[in-house]
């Protein structure tokens, strides 16, 4: 019995692996809490943008030696600004936009380390996330936003509540829509930064969508909301996380897999109830 | 003379340079119950948002009472109904800028709850929106109007897309508002059901075309003018009651067949 139970916590013994659960389970939960504006705002597209733009700025800060948080921050900060500015001229689409600047961030990224990088190890290691990599600043950087994220959540509840439910009436009514929206992407883009060198840029949309549509199902409460989503993610973070090591798989597959079981459980168990709620998520 | 509440001079607003509005002069005085009539796409609802500031004029200018508290209900048809908020959470939402966490406070809920039961919703405050009839959720959207007292209410055609019942349970509401003392602003494009029962109606198309009493604009000429097509006028009651052109024609041929 004992034999059994010191294989079960086997993978404990590596500090690596460690590391990696830490950054995993804190990730879940920020990806959980944002998720649920992503999700509700049917923004869902623009996580899955910002992540494949920030893999530019990962790839060439890689190939230039630059601080990774640096180099790929300031690229985030960049894509997001010329997407602005070519929605604003209104010739294409915001998501026409998306899709041009941060495809085109990709594949700069994708050439960048086919040409001057150790290409195929370090191409896995962003596109599938690697706990292998996961330092000590990870820990603290996802530790950093997961803090951020839930004072300017809580402090600013009803502002994000009004801002998403009715963005007309709430800017009508007082609230600063354009404030609370650039606020909501910063937090979305610092959750992709530090995250994605776990996750890996091609999963990480799933972990901001699987979650707060699981807790979506769950309730008909924005508030219980907040709460389940983070738990949900952080409950397939660990899982996963814990999983992959004895499947020998991708640690960022397993736990949306994880997540993905989550949802397919959650979805039988509430039945016609639980599709009702989410039936409003075109976007799931 | 009333208190000038809103006052558009020569306002005309456009998007991506094209006029949707020009040359509107209009004043909403306090006690003013005023209909805004036109077809689709005529500018009602950029009148009603350039009156709210959410849209700036590009000729012309408003101008408001200093500090004049505003509601807006604005078309049930463009809520999600599916988003997961009470109807006690909708309610305080228009506190945003002074209650920030999420719980609800002693105060704030009494408060709630007396616009709520004043709507006739009481009891109602736990339900998700989704769970209400027509009439209770557009209510609901009139009660967190209502929440921060405000001196001049807007609605965005507060009739659209709901049936006979909930029109005139809405017509009431609004009367009863009215006499209360809150001044109302609306557009609406229900000429017998809604516009005809106003004190005051502004018939819009691009520009305004009548502005007064349902029986001094509610004619052939102006209604044409407004909507581009043939209408006809009966009066009953002391009312005036608009004819489609097309059913008033329609009907004087079967009229013919018997």
């Amino acid at each position: 019995m004992s034999f059994v139970f010191a294989g079960l916590l086997t993978p404990f013994r590596y500090e690596f692996f460690n590391n990696g659960i830490i950054v995993a389970t804190i990730a879940g939960a920020l990806c959980g809490l944002l998720g649920v504006f992503v999700v509700l705002r049917g923004m869902s597209y623009i996580g899955h943008g910002l992540s494949h733009a920030v893999f530019g700025g990962a790839a060439a800060s890689a190939v230039m030696n630059v601080n990774y948080f640096v180099g790929a921050g300031v690229w985030g900060v960049a894509s997001g600004v010329i997407i602005g500015r070519i929605a604003r001229r209104r010739l294409i689409g915001a998501d026409a936009a998306i899709g041009v600047v941060t495809t085109a961030s990709f594949a700069l990224g994708l050439a960048l380390l086919n040409r001057y990088g150790q290409a195929k190890k370090s191409i896995e290691a962003v596109l599938f996330g690697s706990v292998l990599g996961v330092q000590t600043i990870d820990i603290v950087a996802v530790s950093a936003v997961a803090i951020l994220s839930v004072i300017v959540v809580v402090a600013l509840y009803r502002a994000f509540l009004f801002a998403t439910f009715d963005p007309e009436v709430a800017q009508v009514s007082g609230v600063r829509v354009a404030w609370i929206e650039a606020l909501l992407m910063g937090l979305l883009s610092l959750t992709i930064l530090v995250t994605m060198r776990v996750i890996g840029t091609l999963l990480i949309s799933a972990l901001l969508v699987i979650p707060a549509s699981v807790a979506r199902m769950l309730t008909n409460s924005f508030a219980r909301m907040l709460w389940i989503s983070p738990v949900i993610g952080a409950v397939s973070a660990f899982t996963g996380m814990y999983l992959s090591y004895f499947l020998d798989t991708s640690a960022s597959a397993t736990i949306i897999l994880t997540g993905t079981l989550m949802f397919i459980v959650v979805y039988a168990a509430t039945g016609l109830r639980g599709r009702t709620r989410i039936s409003g998520l075109h976007h799931i | 003379m009333d208190e000038v509440l809103v006052e558009c001079a020569h306002m005309s607003c456009a998007y991506n340079s094209t006029l949707a509005i020009k040359n509107i002069d209009l004043t909403v005085r306090k006690g003013d119950f005023i209909g805004i009539v036109g077809p689709s796409g005529s500018g009602k609802t950029t009148l009603l948002k350039a009156i709210l500031g959410s849209i700036s004029p590009v000729e012309g200018h408003v101008t408001k009472k200093p500090q004049l508290r505003m509601g807006y209900v604005p078309q049930v048809e463009t809520v999600d109904w599916n988003f997961p908020v009470t109807v006690l959470e909708v309610v305080v939402m228009t506190r945003s800028s002074t209650g920030h966490l999420p719980r609800v406070t002693k105060d704030e809920r009494t408060d709630a709850l007396l616009v709520l039961e004043r709507l006739g919703l009481g009891g109602l405050e736990n339900r998700h929106i989704r769970e209400l009839s027509g009439g209770q959720q557009q209510r609901v959207f009139v009660a967190r109007a209502l929440f921060h007292q405000p001196e001049l209410l807007v609605l965005d055609e507060p009739t659209s897309g709901v049936d006979v019942r909930t029109r005139h349970e809405v017509l009431h509401l609004l009367a009863d508002l009215h006499d209360e003392g809150v001044s109302i602003i609306l557009s609406t494009h229900d000429l017998n059901g809604l516009a005809a029962h106003l004190p005051r109606l502004v018939c819009l198309n691009s520009e305004i075309i009548a502005d007064g009493s349902p029986v001094e604009v509610l004619t052939p000429e102006v209604l044409e003018q407004t909507f581009g097509a043939p209408m006809g006028v009966l009066i009953h009651g002391g009312m005036p009651v608009v004819v489609d052109g097309v059913g008033a024609d329609i009907a004087k041929r079967m009229s013919r067949l018997d």
